[in-house]
């Protein structure tokens, strides 16, 4: 059928685009049916951003069938194509662009049949059109449909690469405003959370975990527990303690009283809470050169004497900025379901997994080494939770449910964590420590830039190392060693990295990445990773020198920023902000307007913010105005909803949130200690999407992080004259700051 | 620890459960019933996740004793509307893709329910005012106040 593909043993595969690469066979994405429907398969999985909606469009925009018409199936192990995780805002771009090219050639296939049963002629079939799923000739005539020729071998072969999804211009359903096809189950209260599964012969789990990050068991008395109500059995493997149960009020009771029956060493392992960029830059450190740029006509450098910049008249600045540990903070508690098969020697035979895992592909491995069982024996399969931001606790649920129902064989188990547990065992986005040092010559230029950050590692994701890094396997009696944090190449978009390089023409750089080795406090991957201290860092210290030089912040960005489309987002936010007339009007005391742009990982999404504050003993955002280019637009509410959304959650991270500690334990524990955002303290959003119809998707889900958060800083220090350089922006934080400032 | 037979009267059925009378009705309601609308959030009555309303208040049921909710009209997210003949609040939310995720969205419908219930022209301070026990992680707190706001200027009633 397919002469490139029957042949090309000798040859180099063609590069096909996305995640058809590495999942080329065209069965591996979709599957026509008798009735009509399709059944679509991705990689990716529905963390709440709606992306199903969004493939869902791609697939029926590029078969031409009712999008009512397709079947989204949920990722899991058994079937589909393995996309690795789903993250960095990558899902229109890997699985859009697969499922666009996989649907063109799958469309050609089916055409091609239907014109081959009707012998027509090259030109009646270059003259077919596909409407709603029915084959119609330039004589209006339908000649097949799609459900009438459903055979899943014509699909059972690798893609070609030959035939050409639609032009923007063909495009009727890409770029609409589709509703999310899950919106109604979820406002009407359906079971379709993995909390919501019942499976037959279900038990339900819960685990003790330890309560501080270094706790090692003493002892436990089990015997009370298994008399308990409703207890069917506990667990205990080395540090790892938990109790299995007839119903999950059973077992949430019975884990009270497990926590209290066991008695736990804690050593006093972490920092001072108050002091860690100084712990960051203290410890031991892995240091990359990150990225570079030099010139062959440097202007004034950091690298000469300060009489010889003050002879150049150029002059130098010099700043740190600082966040502290984030939690995911997901509304729902981590949850996982798992059923173990096991032989009549009570070896353990098969696996089965449901979870929210964002990538189910890395959890199994990891999986796989904890339980010493090959990968092949276990199965992963994706249940949406609740929001998810990064690595949460997904995997280490999924991890503490196999190792609870590997004691009750042929009975699934659903493990559901604590908020305990959501907010002090989960993974947390680092803590980043940012350092920047610049000259700018006499003409007002940037002539040299430094970037140094500190911090540990933004990555620890399943599957990705011969040591499971699942939080129970440390606790084992035999267990694994504790892995530290990595992060990921640049080329993958980096980690404490990211968007360290500049978005910025300056005429020469460089960036240090400089990764903690000692990691006291478990940190993963968390929605944008070091983007967003980099950007409020970055995007801080330029409004620093602005000030100092007497310059308008916009005008400052825009004298380094050739990029057109960063040019764009930027004047597309001042213009929304009215931001030249900012000033005109008598402001209200307290009253502030800052401006930050970036472009995500310095390959995504241009993102420009304006933020309107009001600061007096403490910072209340009232307005966000954001630009925002993700390029092709496919559905302009889900960029919306992922932009508006992006953007209050930051404004949460960046007024409100750090995670409390003492020198054993984690000690913000519930949503009393943790605080977020509240409905009556989310500020107006105001987006405009600017649309790019002939470039590529370049993702939404991330690119407000760093925005937002400088915006704010530098509305604080145009309404208080005081300069925030440490996240969170709290009252605590800007009475310390008042009381700092010389003035 | 003693079961006995509690009365209850949820979304307009009236019918009884054998359970021991302190279990938190969130319990009851998802595991007794199988009403899974009501979502667990924190068991600490601090994120409103898992409201339900009892004789026209919002209340948390992770917090409140079977016995409490005894021979009182429970309302709960499936009580609201049907697929077929969804709640004003409903259909707004659709109508402005009012979620992500949506663990939050049914605490969030049943408060704004019994804020209409009881003033059915809402300023919008109001609204984030009635919503404010209610935490949501994805950003869509504005999209849910419009919603409500579009719900009663079409006169929603609970």
């Amino acid at each position: 059928m397919s002469s490139n593909t029957s042949d090309s043993s000798s040859k180099i595969p063609v590069v096909l685009p996305g995640s058809l690469q590495t999942n080329r066979r065209l069965s591996q994405w979709l599957a026509f049916h008798a009735d009509g429907c399709v059944t679509v398969r991705t990689g990716k999985v529905d963390l709440g951003q709606g992306i199903s909606t969004v493939l869902a469009q791609i697939a029926a925009e590029e078969l031409d069938v009712d999008l009512a018409c397709i079947r989204m199936e949920r990722a899991s192990t058994v079937q589909g194509p393995n996309e690795g995780m789903t993250a960095g805002s990558m899902s229109v771009q890997d699985s859009g662009s697969a499922l666009r090219q996989a649907c063109a050639e799958a469309r050609e296939i089916y055409l091609n049949l239907a014109a081959l049963q009707r012998g027509l002629t090259p030109s009646q079939r270059a003259e077919l059109r596909v409407v709603d799923g029915e084959f119609v000739s330039s004589a209006d005539e339908i000649i097949g449909r799609y459900g009438a020729l459903a055979d899943d071998a014509l699909l059972d072969i690798e893609a070609s690469g030959i035939a050409k999804p639609k032009s923007a211009a063909e495009h009727t359903l890409t770029g609409q405003a589709v509703p999310r096809l899950d919106m109604p189950g979820k406002v009407l209260g359906q079971a379709d959370f993995i909390h919501d599964m019942v499976l037959p012969g279900q038990l339900y789990g819960r685990v003790a975990h330890p309560p501080s990050p270094r706790a090692v068991l003493l002892e436990v008395a089990l015997d009370g527990i298994n008399a308990l109500p409703g207890v069917v059995t506990t667990v205990r493997d080395g540090s790892f303690i938990g109790v299995i149960a007839k119903t999950d009020y059973a077992a949430a009771q019975a884990l009270k009283k497990l926590a209290a029956a066991a008695r736990w060493d804690e050593p006093a392992t972490l920092p001072d809470m108050h002091a860690v960029s100084e712990f960051l830059r203290s410890q031991p450190v892995d240091s990359t050169l990150a990225g570079e740029k030099k010139s062959d006509t440097p202007g004034p450098s950091l690298a000469i004497s300060d009489a010889s910049r003050a002879a150049a008249g150029a002059q130098s600045f010099k700043a740190s900025y600082a966040r502290p540990f984030l939690a995911h903070a997901s509304i729902g508690p981590s949850c996982a379901l798992a059923r173990c098969e096991a032989d009549a020697s009570g070896e353990i035979t098969r696996v089965e997994v449901w979870t929210h895992s964002q990538g189910i592909y890395n959890l199994r491995p990891d999986l796989a080494l904890v339980l010493g069982l090959p990968a092949a024996q276990i199965a992963v399969r994706h249940v949406p939770g609740a929001g998810c931001y990064g690595h949460n606790g997904a995997d280490d649920a999924a991890c503490d449910a196999v190792l609870l129902a590997r004691a009750v064989p042929g009975r699934p188990v659903q493990l559901q964590w604590t908020r305990e547990d959501e907010l002090s065992c989960a993974p947390f986005g680092a803590a980043m420590a940012v350092d920047l040092q610049a000259v700018v010559d006499a003409d007002g230029r940037i002539s040299d830039w430094q970037h140094d950050v500190w911090s540990n590692g933004h990555s620890m994701r399943p599957g990705r190392s011969s040591t499971p890094v699942l939080y129970a396997a440390a606790l084992l009696e035999k267990p694994f060693a504790r892995q530290v944090a990595i992060n990921m190449p640049l080329a993958n978009g980096g980690g404490a990295e990211r968007n360290a390089l500049p978005s910025y023409d300056f005429a020469q750089w460089r960036t240090h990445s400089h990764r903690a080795l000692a990691m006291p406090l478990r940190t993963s991957s968390l929605r944008s990773l070091g983007a967003h201290c980099n950007v409020f860092a970055v995007e801080s210290f330029l409004d620093e020198m602005a000030e100092q030089l007497g310059v308008d912040p916009l005008v400052f960005r825009l004298r380094h920023l050739s990029d057109e489309r960063g040019r764009a987002v930027l004047n597309a936010a001042a213009a929304m902000a009215d931001w030249p007339n900012r000033h005109a009007v008598e402001r209200r005391e307290g009253a502030g307007i800052g401006i930050a742009f970036a472009r995500y990982k310095n390959t995504g999404a241009y993102c420009a913010v304006v933020a309107a504050v009001h600061a007096e003993a403490e910072v209340r955002v009232e307005q966000l105005w954001i630009a925002a280019d993700v390029g092709l637009v496919v559905n302009p509410d889900g960029v919306r909803n992922q932009i508006e959304g992006g953007a209050i959650q930051t404004v949460s991270w960046v007024l409100k949130e750090a995670v409390q500690f003492d020198r054993t334990r984690v000690t913000s524990r519930s949503w009393a200690d943790y605080p977020i955002l509240r409905f009556s303290e989310v500020p107006k959003v105001d987006v405009q999407l600017v649309s790019r119809p002939g470039d590529k998707s370049l993702g939404a889900g991330e690119a407000t992080h760093g925005p937002v958060a400088a915006a704010i800083a530098n509305a604080v220090a145009d309404a208080l004259g005081l300069r925030m350089r440490q996240m969170p922006l709290s009252a605590d934080a800007l009475l310390q700051a008042a009381l700092a400032d010389p003035r | 620890m003693a079961l006995r037979t509690v009365n209850l009267k949820i979304n307009g059925q009236v019918t009884s459960v054998e359970a021991e009378e302190n279990t938190p009705l969130v319990y009851v309601l998802r595991e007794e019933l199988g009403l899974k609308g009501t979502r667990l959030g924190c068991g600490q009555s601090q994120c409103g996740a898992c409201h339900v309303m009892l004789d026209g208040i919002s209340v948390p049921s992770c917090d409140t004793p079977l016995w409490a909710a005894e021979n009182k009209a429970v309302v709960t997210i499936e009580g609201l509307g049907k697929p077929d003949a969804l709640h004003a609040l409903q259909q707004a939310f659709i109508e402005e893709q009012a979620a992500q995720c949506g663990y939050c969205v049914s605490g969030i419908l049943v408060s704004a329910a019994a804020l209409l219930g009881k003033c059915p022209q809402p300023s919008e301070a109001q609204v984030r005012e009635a919503l404010d026990a209610h935490l949501c992680r994805c950003g869509a707190h504005n999209r849910m106040v419009r919603a409500v706001l579009k719900a009663a200027t079409v006169g929603a009633v609970t």
